[in-house]
Order: C-alpha cells, then structure tokens, then sequence
C-alpha cells in the first residue's frame, strides 16, 4: 500500500499498540500532527515537552507498558533531554519521536533545528537519525523492541520533515508489516536466563549464610519479577531492603520486609545491609545513596549480584557470584536451585539473625512528633492520614527532596507499581506530569500526587493539561516555604546558613493558582482539617485537586547517612539519640 | 635504555590496551564509541576504522591509556551500544598489529645517503623527493615506527602522520 511517512509513522505506532501519545507539535513534527486527527491513538496535549516526557515516564511505570512522546524540533527536542535522561538513569522504557528539519537541511542552522541525535546520546539507549520514509515502520519497530527488552530504556526517533510531508515526494513510501524478521540489529542481544553453574554457586552461598539479606532494586520491578520474589523470600526466610526505585516490589506489610535502606533508609534496612554476611542483590546497582560512604559499606557481606546488564555487574562493588540475567528468570532458577538442596531444612538456623533485627526495629521505627495546636502540620502526620484514608492500590507519584522520602518512608507499599518516583536523576517537578502518565494509563486506579513546594513551581503548568483532558489526579502538595532538602543540609552541614533556600508560604497562592488551572484546592493548616480534606479530594473525580498543606519548614528527614560517611555513622531521630 | 626509560616502558604496557571492535557500518556509531571515552576524561592514543570484508560492518582498532579496572567497565558499556556487534581487547602477545607511517624528512643538509641506508635498513620506501626533502612510508609494529621516528629526529621532521595500529588475533592464539 502507498503512503506518506506520517501516515508510515502513525500507523506503526497503532501496531506496536500505542493507545495514548503525549505530545506538543510545532513547525518539523508538524505533517505527523495530520494522520493523528485519524488515528486510534489519543494524544495528549501537554503545555511543555518536559512533561509529555515524564507522563510518558509515569504511564510506563504504571503500565509496563512503553510510554511515548512526540514532539517538534530545536527547542521542543531539547525540553525533551531532562525526561529523556530520568527515564535511562530509571530504566524506563520510553520512545520520543522527535520532529527534525528537512534532511538536506540538517547542518545549516536551520530554524528550530538542533543535533538531537548527538545531544541525546549520551541520555538514550539508543536513538535513530530516519533518513528514508520507508525505513519508518522498521525503525519504529526496532526502537520499540530497544526500548521494552533487556535493560528497558528511553529511544529517541529524530524524523526529518521532508520524510513526512505529504508534498515532498521524498516522503512516499511502500506500507509493510513491521515484524521481528525485518528488524537490522546484529548487535543487540538481550539477556535472558541466567548461568546454571552460577545459580548453583549462588545458592551454596545462600545456604551457607549466616546473616543474609535480600537487597532488591528497581529491576524486579522492570522483570515483572515481584511473585518470584516473594516465592524466594518465603523459601528461605530471609528478610528483603526494598530501594527507592523497588518500593512496593515487595510488600511492605509483610513479616519479612524490612524497608527501604540507603541514605534515608530505616534504621533496620540499613544496619542489617551492613552487618550481613551476604547481599543478594536483584536487580539492584549499589547506587551511592544505598551504598554511603562505598569502603565502609557492609563490610563483611560476600555478594550475590543479578542483573540483567553486564555492565552493572562489579561496576561498584565486587560480586562473589555474578549472574546475568532477567531477575523473573534467574530467581525462579535460584528457587528451583535452593528446592534442590534441600529448601528451608537446608537454611542454618538463623533465629539470632532475625531476633537481632526485631531489636533494631523494636528500638528504631521511624518517629516524628505531632505539632502542637497552632503550629504548621507535620508533613509525616499527613502522609500517614492520606495512607490510610486511600485504597490500597493507590498510585503515589512524588517529585524529589523530603517530600519524597518522607513518602517514601511513610507510605506503606503492598502492591507493586503503586510507587513512582525519580530516583537515579533525582528530577524536581516529576511528580504531577508523572501522576497524569499513571492516571491515564491506570485511569481506574486512584493516583496522588506527593509534591514539594519547590517542585510544583517546575511543572504545575500541566494541571491545565490534566483538567483540559479531564484526568483526575490529585496533588498532596507541601509548602514548607524552602527548598526543604537543601534546606536541611545547610542546617546540618553548614551551620544553619541558610542560601537562597526560601520560597514563601504565601507567594504564589497555591489555591488560586490551582483554581485558575481548572482545579479544586484546598488549604490546610490544621491536623483535625486533614482527613476531611482528603476524604473531601478523593470524591472528585472529574478534575483534579490540589490539596496545599501548610507544613513545618524546620522538619527534617531521618534518618539519614551524611553524604560520604559509612552507613554504620547513621544518625537517628533526635528522640532515639 | 635507561632505568627510568624501562620503567615507563613498563608502565606503557601495563596501561595501553587496544580493543577491537566490530560495529555497523552507519553514521554516528563513531561518535558513540568515542562518546564513551571522552565522557569519562579517557584519551584514544590511536583509532584506525574501516569496513570488514563484508562491508555491512566496520572494524575500529583503537588504543587506550586507562588503568584495566576501569577499562573493564568501559568495555562493558561499549557493548551495550546497539551499534557493536563484537568486542574485544587483543593482548600483545597474541595479535599481530601493524601501523603505517608517512613522514617526510628534510635532507638539505647533505645527508641524503645517510637517509637512504636508514630506509633500507627499516625497510621503509621513498614516495617522493626534492632537493631539500624527502618523504618516506614505513608499514610495520608500532614500536618498529617509534624506532623510526626517533633516528628521523636527527635529520629534522618535516610532517608526520601515522594511521594508528590495526590489529587481528595471531593465528595459533
């Protein structure tokens, strides 16, 4: 069948199963914006590209399914770059099709353009420079297997002009099946099972441990690999740290689940990590924010390391046993393997273990004082009272700073993919856009959104999108009137001199600015208004709503492993010192 | 050679690695393979690319200086570009390397005979002559075109330009 490259490049979206584009046009990107008005998939108009990047980002995270983002040239590509490297440093699988100036004018400074190709490089996967319409629906397909398979990560499809214009005869094309035989990619094998040799070493050292502790990251959550581990969990009784990017990969409220660990980790899933006699890391990349200060990081662990990329297996610390491979695969291996050698009856017993770490949990919960009537809220007293007053499959999204680690924290995750944070590049302002991504692909799902005051200012704007496209999410917003996080390390580390770390508790006004967005909002100052206010908030549900809460800027986060020290020098609550 | 010059000798062959790489003959796989030296501060001594036998595909021969720790993990990335198709690093005393050499000398003061009995001595060629200069090739190892360089020096370099080593694993290795 004859076409465009437009009608090429739409229609190839609709057969990799695309539902919804979030996505802003503009003069290059333009030619595709017409067979959209045809097609099946919804677009989604956002009011800046870095949010069409983290919807997608969220909707992925949410879904497992790839989000994907459209948008123009020059300015528009580059407004791409920040969620283009949020989704590499998460794994998120993403495909942005960019628009491109006319192939023979690439090179000439041309209007709107830039070198998104070179520029993204190094924040992609992988990304294609399309340079004939009938390359389109191959390209396409390819960039969607990239993107889903092996290590999941963000493609980027830069598309000239011309290859798209219905009046440019370099946009005619022949229409064929985009299948996996046509796919050109010598270079690409994705991992799959793991080394069974490696398996069976890993589970003598298991059987050996003492002290062991399950360190399961984000990458259970991208293998789909949650019921595995569980299983594997449960096998051998052996306690789990959940990170920030696998919060929810394992139910918080289950016997066995210690928490999240790293820098403002609980105490327990800190300092069992640190006096393990074995870590058996699943997906996980001993990030510095787990890992402190790296020489003085469980110092007498021996390491088991999953994953399905190579490349992080010894890159930070050295495994005793390295296994690449998809953790669904290699963990239901490692259970069969344990079965093998005799299951639980072949576990030493490890009653001091567990009995050493019900003291550190019996001596160190997380803490925090109520406010006293008159004084601001307690960001953890709210969250706690949104906790328990949403169902248990709520969708939290949260931007970054204290907010987020509070939530992080306080949140009691039972489900996986009810979590959906910027962990690895720590990006302010992901949290509403991220929220309307999850919303629209789990629109059945209740979605908060936890942000900052800090945070909200980067991307409230696409509040407007989400009342314009009736996604009702809601926003649990804290005005601390700082830069909390900032604000807290100045406390800590530079004498309490605080630099350009103040907002303002009044300016802007939070609630008309919502309300001029087409939201309800709500202020909140005092404890006894929370719940209602919440209960209020998940009544609507045909726009969003913005609930400020009024909150203590002299709050901090703990515990918390000053940057660059030992995880042993964690330093607690004021009322557990 | 001096103590100080085996030291670094040593030391040379205990830093610089030459990987090799088979990648896909397209625009830009270049810039990435070289994108992820530069992003760590990495320098490339030597880089030689051109199509294999089947021109779908490119082979790079590039030397590094970087201690092996960190070599590993840039081996490691280097493969997970969708573009390398194959990688690996040659040890010395398993590959057969070659470098070529154009060089052009200045030979006014007199010492043309001299030049001579050096090209035949490294089997070098004469491309092309003047009255003042002389420009020469020498296709062999590396470290053979070190020596090269060095005895040219007292006859003063005119311009200089190597290829950078290619490489292929020696057959019984």
């Amino acid at each position: 069948m004859d076409m465009n490259g437009g009608q090429a490049l739409v229609k190839a979206l609709e057969c990799e199963g695309v539902e919804v584009v979030f996505g802003l046009p503009g003069g290059a990107i333009l030619p595709v914006y017409d067979p959209i008005i045809e097609s099946t998939i919804r677009h989604i108009l956002v009011r800046h590209e870095q949010g069409a990047g983290h919807m997608a980002e969220g909707y992925a995270h949410a879904t497992g399914r790839p989000g994907v983002a459209m948008i123009t040239s020059g300015p528009g590509a580059t407004n791409g770059v920040t969620p283009l490297c949020d989704a590499y440093m998460d794994s998120i699988p993403l495909v942005c099709i960019t628009g491109q100036v006319p192939y023979a004018a690439i090179g000439t400074d041309a209007f709107q353009e830039c070198d998104t190709t070179g520029i993204t490089m190094a924040v992609t996967k992988h990304n294609f420079l399309v340079t004939e319409a009938q390359d389109i629906p191959r390209i396409i397909h390819e960039a969607f297997h990239i993107a889903t398979t092996g290590r999941p990560g963000p493609v980027l499809v830069d598309i000239p002009k011309d290859i798209v214009d219905p009046r440019n005869p370099r946009s005619a094309m022949t229409w064929y099946e985009p299948t996996d035989d046509i796919m050109e990619l010598p270079g690409y094998r994705p991992a799959t099972a793991g080394d069974p040799e490696l398996v069976r070493a890993a589970a003598e050292l298991i059987c050996k441990a003492e002290r062991p502790v399950l360190y399961a990251g984000g990458g259970i959550l991208k293998a789909r690999a949650a019921a595995e581990l569980l299983a594997l969990a449960e096998l051998i009784d052996v306690p789990v740290v959940t990170t920030l990017m696998a919060r929810g990969c394992f139910p918080d409220s289950h016997e066995l689940c210690l928490g999240m660990p790293g820098m403002h980790g609980n105490y327990t899933a800190v300092t069992a990590m640190q006096s393990s006699d074995l870590l058996i890391a699943l997906g996980a990349r001993f990030d510095d924010r787990v890992t402190g200060r790296l020489d003085g990081f469980a110092p007498d662990a021996k390491v088991i390391h999953v994953d399905i990329d190579a490349a992080e297996l010894g890159k930070v610390r050295n495994p005793d046993v390295a296994i690449r491979g998809d953790c669904k695969l290699v963990i239901a291996e490692l259970v069969e393997a344990l079965k093998a050698c005799g299951g639980l009856e072949a576990q030493p017993d490890r009653r001091a273990w567990r009995s050493q770490i019900s003291g550190w949990q019996e001596r160190h919960p997380l803490v925090y004082e109520q406010s006293e009537p008159g004084e601001l809220l307690k960001p953890q007293y709210v969250l706690e009272v949104l906790r328990d007053s949403t169902p248990d499959d709520t969708i939290v999204t949260s931007g970054v700073g204290q907010h987020q680690m509070w939530a992080s924290q306080y949140w009691r995750f039972d489900h996986p993919y009810t979590w959906i944070n910027s962990g690895g590049l720590g990006t302010m302002g992901f949290s509403v856009p991220a929220a309307i991504g999850a919303k629209v692909g789990m629109p059945d799902r209740m979605v908060w959104a936890v942000d900052g005051d800090g945070c909200f200012q980067m991307t409230a704007q696409e509040l407007v999108t989400a009342s314009m496209e009736r996604i009702p999410i809601k926003v649990a917003l804290f005005n601390n009137a700082y830069l909390g996080m900032v604000r807290q390390w100045q406390e800590m580390f530079y004498e309490e001199r605080y630099s350009e770390v103040y907002l303002s508790h009044e300016i802007p006004d939070y609630v008309k600015w919502a309300e001029a967005m087409g939201c309800v909002a709500l202020r909140v100052e005092a404890p006894e208004e929370v719940a209602p206010a919440i209960n209020k908030a998940n009544e609507i549900d045909d726009r969003p709503v913005v609930l400020e809460f009024r909150s203590a800027a002299e709050e901090n986060v703990y515990p918390m492993v000053p940057a660059g020290q030992s995880n042993s020098d964690i330093v607690v609550d004021p009322s557990q010192r | 050679m001096t103590a100080t010059s085996q030291a670094a000798a040593a030391d040379h062959s205990h830093r610089f690695h030459t990987i090799v790489t088979t990648v896909e003959n397209k625009p830009g796989v270049l810039a990435r393979v070289a994108g992820l030296f530069a992003r760590r501060g990495f320098n490339i001594e030597s880089l030689a690319v051109a199509p294999t036998a089947d021109e779908r595909f490119s082979r790079i021969t590039f030397t590094v200086d970087v201690a092996s720790s960190s070599l590993e993990q840039v081996v490691k990335q280097l493969d997970k570009l969708i573009n390398v198709v194959e990688i690996s690093e040659l040890s010395p005393t398993e590959s057969v390397e070659r470098e070529l050499m154009l060089v052009t000398v200045d030979v006014a003061g007199g010492r043309r005979h001299e030049l001579l009995e050096l090209v035949d001595d490294f089997r070098a060629y004469v491309l092309d002559a003047n009255q003042s200069q002389m420009m020469l090739s020498l296709a062999a190892r590396p470290g053979r075109l070190d020596e090269f360089e060095e005895h040219l020096r007292g006859f003063g370099i005119v311009q200089l330009q190597r290829t950078g080593r290619v490489a292929l694993p020696s057959l019984d290795s």
